[in-house]
């Protein structure tokens, strides 16, 4: 009898592991498909520049036959859909071409310009996740007490306000006017020229190599676009965490765990959180991945050295090779967070089990 | 004494006629829903609050130039008027270059509503009919369709919309058209959803049993259906089309100066913000009102049109 029960729970194991995998190769199908849909989009946009890609290189003063030559060179041509391939080939091996501004590889520039960025929307979203659940959970519990007018007038602002002029707000009173915090950057001035930062991380660095008086000051530096995106982030995470906790709460597993006395804290904490946590994890993920869009303005505000400086910058010379290159890692990083959570909700959530 | 007609009630009867449980007509009782609808909106307080806020920039921004007291691109004096503080004479005060802040403030509500409408009016029906079309005819149209969609709602919005402007060149109509680029997959996937809710019930079968085409169930039948759940979607959007606006003008992608547009504006005007607050001031809060206002209109036209999605 034993034997046949485990021989049961054994298959249900493998029937389990097998959908598992099936939906794990679903979705790396899905995330194949929309990387190919990037890569062609950002291929039509280089395609689409209205200056002419030879005369970039050859300038407008060259003979027909340099000009000839250099547009064979460049494999401009062969049909579209050889010249695609040779990008998308060119992309795989890391090759996103040469930014004409700094003169360095877009991939180079992209190395040393994102770190800022990942340590900036991290903290953000650990501050997000951090005040947002807690304040949705509670803004759920006391449905239509001042908590939960809060919680919508936050999430109303959020959903309202532009974040480069929060951002500028901020530099104005908390800079200019009160001067509690440093200005604009991610270093104070003595310590931009002195202080190597291995990892690009800086917080990480300076802690590491226990330079504290590095660390006191970048934390300075940080606090403020750091808050200003974890706004963001927990005006919608602690939206979204309302909304899933008033569905939990009105389910009948609660009402079996009150009708068997356990504590008010316990079955909101550990019930009703725990099965709410499941879809909250896409949540996090998306909000995540739209501070690294949020992220873009804020370093205009914030004179921040990241990613979505670098990406302005770009377009503002007209240096489209690292344009896109930007915009390319900023969908890849996407698509990735979006594999993660997807990967994270099929392992917690119990009915994919 | 005639008796009065059931088409054409005395004034006295309105209500009662749109509020009527038997109505006579169609189209009585089609206004009487539109009626209850009304009712049930105007109860709610912030949506009405956010009502009046559209209705005052669309009228500001139809008359912009009789609202406005100076001509918002015409310097009052480079030598004397620049960066006046509020006064009497320019209630918001001056810029950098000499232009009447408050000018330019109530002629940028053009530009905000312009863009957002041109979007509504591109986007809207494009994610109609390829939503619509997709989960009706389901199989391999639906599969491309949704593919593409996927692609652009995996990405930001921002983002793409800031490498399209840059493939054309700055300014507010390329900065429309990337943001237009970018908006529609979303309505296209819940136009399908609402599509695939009703293709498979019985009255679209007994249109199709009694000879309706295809193009006839869709226009006729579906569309009208996934309308409502639509436009409270666009009305939504319309607060952070506003704001992905204002951001583009920020970064100096979007329009470009002197168009008194509210984000070119906020940028202008950094750089003097410590000794000049008043132009950066004013030009946000105008944003923050604006995309407010279409965010509470679109909580409350959710709450009268879309009620299951609004019970979260």
């Amino acid at each position: 009898m034993s034997d046949s029960s485990s021989y049961t729970t054994a298959g249900m194991r493998w029937l389990a592991f097998r959908r598992l995998v099936t939906a794990i190769v679903k979705t790396a199908a899905v995330a194949v498909i929309t990387l190919f849909g990037l890569t062609v989009f950002t291929f039509s946009i280089a395609r689409y520049v209205p200056t002419d890609p030879v005369l970039a290189v050859v300038g407008d003063k060259a003979s027909q036959a340099t000009y000839d030559r250099v547009y064979k060179e460049m494999g401009l041509d062969k049909p579209m859909y050889v010249q695609f391939a040779t990008y998308a080939s060119r992309l795989a091996t890391g090759d996103f071409g040469k930014s004409r501004f700094t003169q360095n590889q877009v991939f180079d520039d992209l190395k040393r310009v994102f770190p800022a960025t990942f340590e900036l929307a991290t903290i953000g979203t650990l501050i997000g996740v951090l005040l947002g659940i807690p304040l949705g959970v509670l803004a759920a519990v006391r449905r239509g007490t001042w908590v939960d007018q809060l919680s919508r007038v936050i999430g109303l602002i959020g959903y309202s306000v532009p974040i480069f002029w929060l951002g500028l707000m901020g530099l104005l009173i908390f800079y200019a006017y009160l001067d509690w915090l440093p200005g604009p950057g991610r270093l104070d001035i003595a310590y931009q020229y002195t202080f190597e930062s291995e990892t690009g991380l800086v917080l990480f660095d300076a802690a590491r190599t226990g330079q504290w008086d590095v660390f006191f000051d970048a934390c300075r530096h940080i606090l403020l676009p750091a808050a200003l995106l974890g706004y963001f982030s927990m005006a919608y995470i602690s939206r979204m965490t309302r909304s899933f906790m008033l569905n939990e709460l009105s389910q009948e597993y609660i009402t079996t765990a009150r009708v068997k006395g356990l504590s008010e804290a316990r079955i909101i904490w550990r019930h009703a959180l725990r099965n709410a946590f499941v879809p909250l994890i896409t949540v996090v993920a998306l909000s995540y991945g739209s501070l690294l869009e949020g992220s873009v303005l804020t370093e205009m505000v914030f004179a921040w050295p990241g990613l979505g400086q670098y990406l302005t910058s770009s377009l503002m010379n007209t240096d489209m090779d690292a344009a896109l290159g930007a915009t390319l890692l900023v969908g890849i990083v996407f698509l990735f967070i979006n594999l993660l959570s997807d990967v994270l909700y099929r392992v917690y959530d119990p009915r994919t089990r | 004494m005639s008796t009065p007609s059931a088409s054409l009630p005395s004034p006295v009867s309105w209500r009662e006629w749109l509020l009527t449980s038997e109505p006579q007509s169609r189209r009585q009782a089609r206004l009487g829903r539109y009626y209850r609808g009304w009712l049930a909106f105007s109860r709610n307080p912030s949506a009405m609050f956010g009502l009046a806020i559209v209705l005052m920039l669309v009228l500001c921004a139809v008359f912009a130039p009789w609202i406005a007291p100076y001509d918002p691109e015409r310097t009052l004096g480079l030598q004397t008027a620049r960066l006046l503080p509020p006064s009497a004479q320019n209630w918001l005060g001056t810029d950098i270059q000499g232009f009447d802040v408050f000018s330019r403030l109530i002629n940028g509500s053009r530009f905000t509503l312009m863009a957002i409408f041109i979007v509504a009016i591109i986007t809207t029906p494009i994610g109609l009919l390829i939503g619509t079309f997709s989960g009706y005819y389901g199989g391999i149209v639906d599969a491309v369709f949704m593919r593409i969609t996927d692609v652009f709602l995996a990405f930001p919005r921002l983002v793409l919309a800031m490498a399209l402007v840059g493939a054309r060149g700055p300014g507010l109509e390329n900065a429309i058209f990337a943001i237009s680029v970018t908006a529609w997959p979303a309505y296209a996937r819940i136009a399908r959803a609402e599509t695939l809710t009703i293709r498979n019930n019985d009255y679209i079968a007994a249109i199709r049993l009694q000879g309706a085409s295809s193009l006839r169930i869709i226009f006729g039948h579906i569309i009208p259906l996934c309308l409502s759940s639509v436009i409270v979607r666009v009305t939504l959007d319309m607060a952070g089309i506003i704001i992905v606006v204002a951001g583009l003008g920020f970064l100096g992608i979007g329009a470009q100066p002197p168009t008194p547009e509210w984000g070119t504006m906020v940028s202008a005007a950094k750089d003097q913000m410590r000794d000049y607050p008043w132009i950066i001031t004013s030009a946000g809060l105008a944003i923050c009102v604006v995309s407010l206002g279409f965010n509470l209109l679109g909580d409350g036209l959710r709450d009268v049109l879309d009620p299951k999605s609004a019970r979260n």
